[in-house]
């Protein structure tokens, strides 16, 4: 097993739902709850030191039978070590919310915004969780999977300029 | 001795409409409302290569204030559409519209949730330019038609939304 993952099973061992390394990269599904430490824990420990965060996104598992519907995943990268690790945090259809990694790395803000635009999926404690790329007032969160790749209706019914707003 | 000396102290008739619409179509001014692919070929039909500035056309303005044709070369999503409109208001009458390409037309391959299909469903579109994207001769022939159009144009009935 990857460093990473036995370094995590011996501080969060209640936390971790499955390890694995698919094409030679660690991966660690974990339950949401206490996802701020484990994240701050993997950039702090120095045998660790994921310093960069490469990217937050997230999935729409739906029908897969897994722990939960969607996971928001975290790319990390560390350039002490160059070595890479991901972990997938699951997130309830019900609540579908998470604590932010913002107070962690900084750049995670614009990344958490596009998984908030995309997938609804609200990241507690981010300083400023507006949509990213649909307009402020778009209803739906278009890359979840039961969500019509024509949209409802959307894109006939936005917002339209009119003269008088200037 | 110009050519005006043999024309001294005359008169020419002709129709008023002639007259402003000659006037109007030899200076398109454009204003380039480029967001993706098509935009570049836009820009190579305005470069050195081939040269719109041949057919009157190459005083590109990013002001829609001094520009009286709008070329819309690229997507157009629901978020980006409120701008275009904003800007189609802004550019003062008469003016014109070429749509260029398969995306700004009718949306092309993106009947996506996001895209608007067909910026002729908010503003009066003129030429369309088929093609994805369509090469810079395409545009150049655009121009031609527009200003074919401009042509058969009567003056009295060219305000857009009177
Ligand atoms: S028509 Fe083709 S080239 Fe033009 S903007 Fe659309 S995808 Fe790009």
């Amino acid at each position: 097993m990857a460093l990473e993952t036995d370094r995590l099973r011996e501080r969060f061992a209640d936390e971790l739902l499955e390890a694995g390394e698919p094409c030679g990269q660690p991966v660690v599904a974990v339950k949401r709850g206490r996802i701020a430490e484990i994240l701050r824990f993997l950039k702090e420990d120095p045998a660790l030191a994921f310093d960069s965060l490469t990217d937050v996104t997230a999935v729409d598992y739906m029908n897969r039978d897994l722990w939960e519907r969607f996971a928001v995943v975290y790319n990390l990268y560390s350039f002490s070590r160059n070595a890479r690790f991901r972990v997938k945090a699951f997130v309830p259809e019900a609540d579908p919310s998470i604590a932010s990694a913002a107070s962690i790395w900084a750049g995670a803000t614009w990344a958490e915004r596009e998984a908030y635009d995309m997938y609804g999926i609200r990241f507690e404690g981010h300083p400023d969780l507006r949509r990213i790329l649909m307009p402020d007032d778009y209803p739906g969160h278009p890359l979840r999977k039961d969500y019509p790749l024509k949209g409802r209706g959307e894109r006939a019914n936005f917002r339209r300029y009119t003269a008088q707003e200037d | 001795m110009g050519l005006e000396s043999s024309f001294e102290n005359n008169v020419i008739t002709t129709l008023l409409d002639k007259v402003v619409n000659w006037a109007r179509k030899g200076s398109l001014w454009p204003m380039p409302f480029g967001t993706a692919c098509c935009a570049i070929e836009m820009m190579a039909a305005l470069g050195p290569r081939w040269d719109m500035s041949r057919f009157g056309s190459e005083v590109i303005r990013f002001s829609p204030r001094q520009s009286d044709l709008m070329i819309v070369s690229g997507r157009i999503s629901i978020k980006m559409m409120p701008v275009l409109l904003k800007i189609w208001e802004q550019m003062p009458e008469p003016k014109w519209c070429i749509s260029m390409g398969a995306c700004a037309s009718c949306g092309g391959i993106f009947d996506t949730y996001t895209l608007v299909q067909g910026v002729d469903q908010f503003i009066p579109v003129d030429v369309y330019i088929p093609g994805c994207p369509p090469r810079p001769e395409n545009v150049i022939d655009a121009v031609l038609k527009l200003q074919e159009k401009i042509g058969r144009e009567r003056v009295r009935e060219k305000v857009h939304g009177a």
